[in-house]
């Protein structure tokens, strides 16, 4: 059965000037999927997530998230998809509470969901005991975990998480990716995940696509990439060999 | 709709609970507050033997305490308020990351700067009747007057006329908080753009003045080369914003001044009416004298708070 894409890009292109920064990038993202977005900084991963968003303009081609054209209608996509920009940034002066008050302000929840809805993702995030400490005084790993919150509390379809487990622990990381995957799995949520540490995107991505320098070099599952390197064999390639192979080739 | 009050309410809870917006809003109310009680001591002294004067209550606005009057006192540092609650409005935001989260929030996009400058405002406004209703109730209580329907209407006029005035530099400083991604930088920029309009022009103005038309005591001063040499003048200080404001609320909160213009440039009725009659210049009168002013004023507040909003609209998110 053909699944219907809940992301769709066509020939989408930005440049700055001289400057490519994403050419020609043709994506499909299925409804209920994770997909690991790997590449080096400065690929254009951000600035695709950002052109899926409505927040910056493609000078070329077009994408379609929800089915929605994101240079027409960004307000209805980003009332359905959840981004978590890499570095996520906090009032410092606001409290975790606030801090979501706010999101959930401006995403128009009425005060009373909101409440309840809270202290059910402060709980999931593992931000209970710290409710009304100031985000100022937050770690690394309860910034990005207090952010993850702020993403979900419009309860949204899609997530777009921008190296999401980039400076936490090993155990912060392993934790957050597990919450990733259960919202994938519990809620049917489809997830779009830029990340460095291959280990992980291996473990909870369906595919994968690989950018370098503006393009998309690879899109399939793990194997399937594996099998076009290195052909079918006994062995099974970890996605940092294959990741390495494709980045050696351009 | 909803996107822009989450904003302005955030704002307005940030500018009044911030340490910023306190210390400049004890430092005014306190001078303020110094200057009318001044003005009031003053007037008390004056009033006294005189059967009646036909504005008392508005000379606790317009006359010099120690050193200013309070409508001086805003004209001079009335801007530090603008600037102060607008100078990192955006640069701020974009450089903690807070920008972009909000920004990937179901809100228009305008929400952000409107909210923004909406809250300022109101943050503005408050302060202004703040300390405008306690200089009235010292009015009430040291001298003992009370303030006419008509005194009452240009207070009022008074108070939106300087609520634009502030709100310029207020959009003046969001512009440069937009333009400069350093908090700093936008900060000096818009205090370096206040001394240069408020202080600079003015004396730029005779400076052009004089070598446009050179007016030279030692040979023959001939009157057209004065008149001249006054409208030059004139002309140029008028785009300081604070002449703007001066000339604005000269008529408004003093009726018997019958125009802004010096004696050099008044016309020949201008000059008949002041020499000639003593009599205060009614309400509609005196707006329509200065009307040109509070147009210019409230124009540029708006253009100045358009070009914010267009290259708030046109600029990358991430840059």
């Amino acid at each position: 059965m053909a699944r219907q894409p809940i992301i769709e890009t066509r020939d989408l292109t930005k440049t700055y000037g001289p400057y490519r920064a994403v050419s020609g990038l043709n994506i499909r993202v299925e409804a209920g999927e994770v997909f690991g977005f790997l590449g080096p900084n400065g690929a254009g991963k951000t600035t695709t997530l950002l052109m899926l968003l409505g927040l910056t303009r493609p000078s070329k081609g077009s994408a379609s998230v929800c089915g929605l054209d994101p240079s027409r209608s960004p307000r209805e996509i980003k009332k359905r998809v959840g981004y978590l920009p890499e570095n996520v940034g906090f009032y410092g002066d606001m409290t975790a509470i606030e801090s979501l008050q706010y999101v959930a302000a401006l995403n128009g929840i009425p005060k009373e969901t909101a409440h309840e809805r809270m202290e059910e993702l402060l709980q999931l995030v593992g931000l209970e005991t710290d409710p009304r400490k100031r985000t100022g005084a937050f770690s690394r790993g309860m910034k990005q975990r207090l952010g993850v919150a702020e993403v979900l509390i419009k309860d949204p379809d899609v997530l777009f998480l921008d190296e999401p487990t980039l400076g936490l622990d090993p155990e912060g990381a392993i934790q957050l990716i597990d919450l990733i995957q259960s919202l994938n799995q519990n809620r049917g949520m489809t997830v779009l995940l830029s990340s460095h540490n291959l280990y992980q995107v291996q473990r909870i991505s369906n595919r994968v696509g690989i950018m370098i320098d503006g393009s998309l070099v690879a899109d399939g599952s793990i194997e399937s990439l594996a099998e076009a390197k290195f052909g079918l064999g006994e062995k099974e390639y970890t996605l940092e060999e294959v990741y390495m192979k494709y980045f050696q080739e351009v | 709709m909803e996107g822009l009050s989450a904003v302005f309410r955030k704002e307005l809870q940030d500018h009044f609970s911030s340490f910023r917006f306190a210390i400049l809003f004890a430092l005014i109310a306190m001078v303020s507050f110094i200057t009318s009680y001044m003005a009031a001591m003053h007037l008390r002294g004056n009033l006294e033997g005189l059967s009646s004067t036909r504005f008392p209550f508005l000379m606790l606005f317009s006359t010099p305490g120690a050193l200013f009057s309070m409508v001086q006192f805003v004209a001079f540092f009335g801007p530090l308020i603008g600037l102060v609650l607008g100078f990192d409005a955006i640069n701020r935001e974009r450089t903690q990351g807070t920008l972009i989260k909000v920004m990937s929030q179901p809100i228009y996009r305008d929400a952000v700067i409107n909210g923004k400058f909406l809250a300022g405002v109101a943050t503005i406004s408050t302060m202004f009747v703040a300390i405008l209703l306690v200089i009235s109730g010292f009015g009430l209580a040291i001298v003992g007057i009370v303030p006419g329907v008509e005194e009452i209407w240009r207070i009022f006029i008074f108070l939106i006329i300087s609520i634009f005035y502030v709100a310029f530099w207020l959009g003046l400083s969001i512009l440069f908080s937009i333009l400069l991604k350093n908090v700093a930088t936008s900060a000096l920029t818009s205090v370096a753009l206040w001394i240069f309009l408020s202080f600079f022009v003015s004396l730029g103005a005779e400076a052009v003045a004089d070598s446009v038309a050179p007016v030279d005591p030692k040979k023959d001063i001939r009157p057209e080369i004065v008149l001249k040499n006054a409208k030059v003048k004139r002309m140029v200080s008028l785009c300081s914003p604070m002449v703007l404001y001066s000339d604005a609320t000269a008529t408004i909160i003093d009726p018997m001044r019958k125009t802004t213009r010096s004696l050099v440039l008044m016309g020949p009725m201008e000059e008949l009416l002041s020499s000639r009659f003593k009599n205060p210049l009614s309400l509609t009168q005196s707006i329509l004298v200065v009307l040109p002013h509070i147009m210019v004023l409230i124009g540029i507040t708006l253009f100045c708070f358009f070009i914010s909003y267009l290259v708030f609209m046109l600029q990358e998110v991430r840059t």
